[in-house]
């Protein structure tokens, strides 16, 4: 049981590259916080650090009201589950999970408990003296979780755990994990770049980008009012889209809209209409293309005038392109014109550079 | 690979047998000659059946020797031979798996340096350093004596070379895994990197211990007493004799003896030798 503090956390390598950029986050108590971010942005890196597999070149980390800058990864009392789950090949799964108690001096009865009580949650009781390359994928998965709660450790930290997993195990140990942590309350750290993991799992969301925090937050709260055009883009599938406020066409519709300089609008609030709501964006667009996935579909269409660039965003669309999200399968044809709009309190508007929100 | 059909595989499967006879009559006649007559193979009329002197013949080569000019029982050659080499396979593997953990697992000034030394040491085996190595041999009162049979031949690069390219391929994360779980440098290697180099270890031993067992100039160079000679170097004395005839089926039965143990040691470790050259277990 531990908070989590990341004081003004920095890393630059020898080189120069500064692979994190002064990072302040806070993760309370039993809280389940995930960092998510395109590969690259650093977040690997900050969990390795809190690991202490990483060396800080400044600020401070602090776990349970300790500074554990100069501290050992085994003595800061946290256990650690990689992506490709770093289990001994050589050691059967009784002593993959038993290895870290009996290095600390564990007794072996109290050892061989604590290894049952994990199997037993975990369902692998059965495969217990089996080794790694015998059990699949998700049984490895299991045995690496295992390794860390028989330690019972202050901090969980995960390094996209599941990244290995096919599509429908990744879901299924998806909510195994939520349901594990829930249940054994211990404060826990997850490295994601997978926007859907990091909204279902997270209590605390961390969004980075190249070394920084863009935003901080509930994850719905950050859903519904992202703090850049970084974070509209990254969450949400498939992304907001983004245009330019100062169109003509747009600038028009908009009436006060302060020094906004781009606009957004997620898919989802788009509705295909041919009215035009008060205070609301509706565009014409013709239809380029249908994508049906059963319970909703996803209309592509191009504006004909906008084609100015916005801000770039991971996911972006061509200029000009527009997501339209719908329910159900009716759709309508290709090379279709039709109007799309979006009411006024579905709009998002940020500063030219994309780098603020603006709240009109 | 692809089934052939009829002729085809008759032709493959001659060459094949071809082959093996061309590989096979040598030993074969070393095993036929050391059961033979001596007086017969001086006359040039040896025969290619096996002859009627398996037992008397076998006996006088391990436990008394030759009549002639070194009356030196095999035995005691074997003894040599397998002392040294097991001392050359188990010493090069011990100081090579050392060395090669430290290169790689551990940041040290001149660690590259360090590397790029023994990795030159590949261009100067026992025999371009055959003077140095003799002489400090020598100073060091290792004559005659097993230390000095097997000490110089156990540093070894290509060992060391070997373990380093294995231990690359071992995944990072399990080092950091051990790191969070408590194991620190020593326990690392003991319960992880060991385990995981057995296949690599096994075949080091096949390739090293029959590299012992074949020395040749070596202990030639640094034994002088009959009861320190190797067998490799024993065959070679059999065969030149100044007053007498050479007896033939003594030295050919030690040949066979000479060859018996390398045999042994490839059929015991062929699985794990396999496994080694050709998986990892990771």
């Amino acid at each position: 049981m531990a908070n989590v503090t990341l004081r003004n956390v920095r890393k630059t390598y020898t080189g120069g590259f500064e692979a994190i950029k002064g990072v302040n986050v806070e993760v309370g108590d039993g809280q389940f916080c995930v960092l998510v971010g395109p590969s690259g942005c650093g977040k690997s890196t900050l969990l390795r650090m809190v690991a202490g597999l990483e060396t800080i070149t400044s600020g401070e980390i602090d776990i349970g009201g300790r500074i554990v800058n100069q501290v050992e990864p085994a003595d800061r009392d946290i256990a650690m589950v990689f992506q490709n789950y770093a289990l001994y090949p050589h050691m059967s799964v009784f002593n993959n999970m038993a290895y870290g108690l009996r290095n600390r001096g564990m007794k072996e009865a109290e050892v061989k408990s604590r290894v049952e009580e994990a199997a037993r949650v975990l369902e692998l009781a059965p495969m217990l003296e089996r080794k790694p390359r015998q059990l699949s994928g998700g049984q490895r998965q299991r045995v690496a979780m295992g390794r860390a709660i028989v330690r019972q450790p202050k901090v969980f930290l995960f390094d996209e755990p599941l990244s290995n997993l096919d599509a429908k195990l990744r879901i299924a140990m998806r909510v195994e994990i939520r349901k594990l942590q829930r249940r054994l309350n211990t404060t826990s750290i997850y490295v994601t770049h997978d926007q859907l993991e990091a909204m279902t799992l997270a209590d605390v969301l961390v969004v980075m980008n190249g070394g920084q925090v863009e935003q901080v937050g509930n994850p719905l709260a950050i859903y519904e009012k992202p703090a850049t055009t970084f974070v509209a883009s990254f969450i949400g599938a498939p992304p907001m889209n983004l245009m330019s406020a100062r169109a003509d066409e747009i600038k028009s519709q908009l009436g006060n809209a302060g020094d906004a300089g781009i606009l957004g609008i997620r898919p989802e609030d788009f509705v295909i209409t041919d009215q035009t709501p008060s205070g609301g964006v509706a565009l014409p667009l013709a239809v380029e293309a249908i994508e049906r996935v059963g319970a909703e579909t996803f209309v592509y269409g191009s504006r004909a005038q906008d084609a100015q660039r916005v801000a770039a965003t991971p996911g972006e669309l061509p200029p000009g392109d527009i997501i339209v999200r719908i329910p159900g399968t009716e759709a309508p044809a290709i090379g279709a014109r039709i109007r799309v709009a979006a009411v006024r309190s579905k709009l998002h508007l940020f500063s030219g550079d994309g780098r603020k929100r603006i709240e009109v | 690979m692809v089934e052939q059909e009829g002729f085809r595989r008759y032709v493959a499967h001659i060459i094949l047998w071809i082959g093996i006879a061309i590989v096979a009559f040598p030993v074969y006649i070393a095993i036929v000659a050391s059961t033979q007559d001596n007086a017969l193979i001086a006359n040039g009329q040896m025969s290619l059946l096996p002859g009627g002197h398996f037992f008397e013949v076998y006996y006088q080569t391990i436990f008394v020797g030759t009549s002639g000019s070194t009356r030196e029982p095999v035995a005691n050659m074997m003894l040599n031979s397998l002392i040294m080499a097991l001392l050359i396979a188990v010493g090069k593997i011990a100081i090579s798996i050392i060395s090669a953990y430290a290169i790689v697992y551990f940041r040290f000034p001149f660690r590259m340096a360090i590397f790029w030394i023994i990795f030159i040491t590949l261009m100067l085996p026992v025999e371009v350093r055959i003077y140095p190595t003799y002489k400090i041999v020598a100073d060091l009162h290792m004559l005659d004596s097993y230390a000095g049979l097997a000490l110089p031949l156990i540093a070894s690069a290509t060992a060391t070379l070997l373990f380093r390219q294995f231990f690359m391929t071992v995944p990072d994360e399990l080092l950091e895994a051990s790191r969070i779980d408590g194991a620190g440098p020593l326990r690392f290697f003991w319960d992880t990197l060991l385990p995981l180099s057995r296949t690599n270890m096994a075949a080091l031993f096949v390739i090293l211990f029959i590299l012992g067992w074949n020395q040749y100039l070596w202990p030639l160079l640094i034994t002088t007493r009959d009861d320190m000679q190797t067998i490799q170097v024993g065959i070679r004395k059999m065969i030149t004799t100044t007053d007498a005839l050479t007896e033939w089926p003594i030295v050919m039965a030690t040949a066979v003896l000479a060859m018996l143990p390398p045999v042994f040691v490839v059929l015991a470790m062929q699985k794990l030798f396999v496994r080694g050259l050709v998986e990892t277990e990771k």
